[in-house]
């Protein structure tokens, strides 16, 4: 199977300045990203119809050789329309997003961030159980960058009371 | 040839159309859906016992030559997953009916709900029965396009937020799939199964590796095997309860579906044993860790959902037919259990008014009905004995120890670890939720909030905690409010709200209406039940693994005449 080589430059082009925009963090530059990435895809799947030839419209009986492969084109087709409507949901959810926040930003996860400062929190208190108490002033391992405890999980009444106790 | 095979696709495709056509009659559409839905079922039934005694049953859509046209193939497999996805929609859709989806839910475009719904239904049911890559490429984009619009229902600001990285995600998917498609025509100029199935043995065996990859990677992000699942936490639990439901049981499921499709039909010969082994085992323990580390119980389900992959994935990698069989066990009794633990959770949001763990407690004695229904699945998912979650483990265990390398008995004792990290996650959501007195949990919650009120910043005069032998220092200002700031963007209805405080106000008489109950019980009891015909259903599994494995029955369905 020959290849033709334009095409396959260009498809390799649009894909890696695709990927660039993707990696952005504003929701229309990705955008643009994707339908960058999409139109590469496209053009791959020309090159995977091989040699280009006469349109693949054939009367009965007709004569069949030379034709173009019709099968990519009509896949392309479709992944086009899929593209074109995806393209407009997520220019819906960019403007959704800069009507509720002012930008478009992708977002972190709120959730996973807490649970991270959580977990780094229990990190530092592990060492401080060994260190504290017995060295009044030493807060080597109070370090006030980590938050504070919000695990209520575990935490009862009468705990609370306890630490009450000690703070007053 | 059978006409019924194209009926699951095409009656909620007709029907999600009339859906829309009705979009001012309510009631009409939802009747209209369940009917849709329950004629699913039933012919989903009867396909999984044509193709039990007959053999596949295939469709040439459209009469054009074989290898021309689509095809679409109902084996063993695909009408089992048919049936049970039948049955787990029909149930999400009553109960989001009986929740009044399409009317109490804030800023929801009316109606659009039952449409999507439908689409979604169609999309998964298209994959089950996909004989052609393309085909399979189109389906998942159907099912992921409802699956956006379902995830951002409303727009409000958590869901946009979300959906955002679902959305990228699956379009990135959909774009490497695309790119598999385009190498795989250009390498052998097919995309139709059977055919595939042919002519990639014929390949280089790189070219054919590959292909193989690239599919795999695909599905992998379908299924939400780590590393490729770090989007599905993040994602679904802003959705609506049913919605989460549905997803939950069902869209991972279709990938892990497609890579068994593949592996067993295209690439017999290469199995990548070592590779997916690798990845259970990660999936497996990196989510589970994950969901003990959780504080909101949808975020926990959501990764022991990611957790639980990787069994099913364990089950395809071994690559023989106990291992098959277990899988196709396992994935019936995930998609249930999944569903109604998820149902459950809806019905605990709306009696306690959150899924914080911080904010709930003492339901046990309001609703002990619902301690009873979360429990029974929660059991289940940790595969303690009478229930089907440990049939589908013992199953899976067998395959790997029949396996016997040393990696496949490492997977045995990482299953086993992961079932019981499992049941202590489930076990302290149960008993946090259900156990504890709302007083203790509001308690826990106002003492947080006063512990921050005068921070001493670099010296820890007071606000030390122990518990477990832990001390927990409550310094630093900074955190703080950045969590409780995060945390009232994070939950936008009524963040200082309990639910001991909505006692107290009178305001805890959300009783879930019969309509969202009788679904979500009916689930956690098929559930129940999947332990009474498990020797039937494991037979049932056994036969269909053989078929995959034998590829005969599926090829020579398809293929009637001879090709060149």
């Amino acid at each position: 199977m020959t290849v033709n080589l334009t095409l396959v430059l260009v498809a390799a082009s649009l894909l890696g300045c695709g990927v660039y925009l993707v990696l952005e963090r504003s929701l229309s530059r990705v955008l643009v990203g994707i339908v960058m990435i999409g139109n590469g895809v496209s053009l791959s799947f020309m090159v995977a119809g091989g040699p280009a030839g006469r349109a693949p419209i054939v009367s009965k009986g007709g004569d069949t050789t030379g034709l173009t492969d019709p099968l990519p084109q009509a896949m392309v087709l479709t992944a086009i329309v899929i593209t074109l409507a995806t393209t407009a949901f997520v220019l819906a959810m960019a403007y959704r997003s800069w009507q509720l926040n002012g930008h478009d930003d992708v977002q972190d996860d709120i959730e996973d961030d807490i649970v991270r400062r959580l977990a780094l929190r229990d990190v530092t208190s592990e060492a401080y159980s060994a260190t504290t108490s017995d060295y009044p002033g030493d807060d080597s391992s109070g370090d006030p960058g980590q938050g504070p405890d919000d695990d209520p999980l575990v935490a009862d009444a009468a705990e609370t009371a306890e630490r009450e106790a000690r703070s007053t | 040839m059978n006409a019924l095979v194209p009926l699951p696709v095409l009656l909620p495709i007709l029907g999600a159309g009339a859906s829309l056509a009705l979009l001012h009659h309510p009631r009409i559409q939802r009747w209209l859906s369940l009917t849709v839905l329950g004629s699913v079922v039933v012919v989903a039934a009867v396909l999984l016992v044509q193709a039990d005694r007959h053999g596949p049953q295939t469709v040439w859509i459209g009469a054009w030559p074989e290898t021309l046209g689509i095809v679409l193939v109902a084996d063993r497999l695909a009408a089992l997953m048919l049936l049970v996805s039948a049955v787990v929609t029909l149930a999400v859709l009553a109960y989001s009916v009986g929740q009044g989806m399409t009317e109490d839910e804030e800023g929801a475009p009316i109606s659009v709900y039952h449409p999507t719904f439908l689409v979604l239904v169609a999309g998964v049911a298209n994959a089950f029965l996909a004989g052609d890559l393309f085909n399979l490429f189109v389906s998942f984009e159907m099912l992921l396009f409802a699956s956006y619009v379902l995830l951002t229902l409303g727009g409000t600001a958590a869901r946009v937020r979300a959906g955002t990285i679902y959305v990228l995600v699956n379009l990135l998917s959909s774009t490497l799939f695309l790119i598999s498609l385009a190498v795989t025509y250009a390498a052998t100029g097919t995309l139709t199964l059977a055919h595939l199935a042919q002519r990639l043995a014929e390949l280089p065996d790189h070219v054919s590796l590959m292909i193989q990859l690239l599919l795999l990677t695909t599905f992998a992000i379908k299924a939400a095997v780590f590393p490729l699942s770090l989007w599905l936490p993040d994602s679904y639990p802003t959705a609506p309860a049913p919605v989460t439901a549905v997803f939950a049981g069902l869209l991972t499921k279709v990938g892990v579906y497609a890579i068994l499709r593949v592996q067993t039909l295209l690439f017999p010969d290469s199995p990548l044993t070592d590779l997916l082994l690798w990845a259970a085992l990660l999936t497996m323990i990196i989510g589970i860790l994950g969901a003990i580390a959780q504080s909101d119980i949808k975020r926990m389900l959501s990764f022991t959902l990611v957790s639980h992959i990787g069994y099913l994935i364990l089950g395809i990698a071994l690559d023989s037919r106990t291992g098959t069989a277990g899988t196709t066990f396992y994935v019936v009794h995930h998609i249930t259990i999944q569903t109604a633990l998820f149902l459950v959770l809806g019905l605990v949001e709306r009696r306690a008014g959150s899924t914080a763990l911080m904010r709930i407690g003492g339901l046990a004695r309001i609703a002990p009905l619902l301690a009873v229904l979360f429990f029974v699945p929660a059991m289940n998912l940790a595969g303690i004995p009478p229930f089907s979650g440990f049939i589908g483990k013992v199953g899976l265990f067998q395959a790997a120890q029949l396996d016997s390398s040393p990696l496949a008995w490492t997977l045995v004792v990482a299953g086993a670890a992961t079932s019981l990290l499992t049941l202590y996650a489930v076990a302290k959501t149960w008993a946090v939720v259900f156990w504890r007195t709302p007083l203790e949990a509001h308690e826990a919650l106002e003492a947080i909030g006063t512990s921050s009120a005068e921070p001493v910043p670099g010296h820890d005069t007071g606000a030390v905690r122990v518990h477990r032998g832990h001390v927990h220092t409550a310094a630093g200002t900074v955190s703080r409010s950045d969590i409780e700031e995060a945390r009232r963007l994070g939950d936008d209805n009524e963040p200082e709200r309990d639910f001991h405080t909505l006692i107290e106000a009178g305001d805890d008489n959300r009783h879930a209406p019969l309509g969202m109950l009788l679904p979500a019980a009916g689930l956690v009891t098929a559930s129940v039940l999947l332990t009474v015909v498990a020797g039937p259903l494991y037979a049932l599994g056994d036969r269909a693994a053989d078929d995959l494995h034998e590829r005969t029955p599926y090829l020579s369905s398809v293929l009637t005449e001879e090709h060149p």
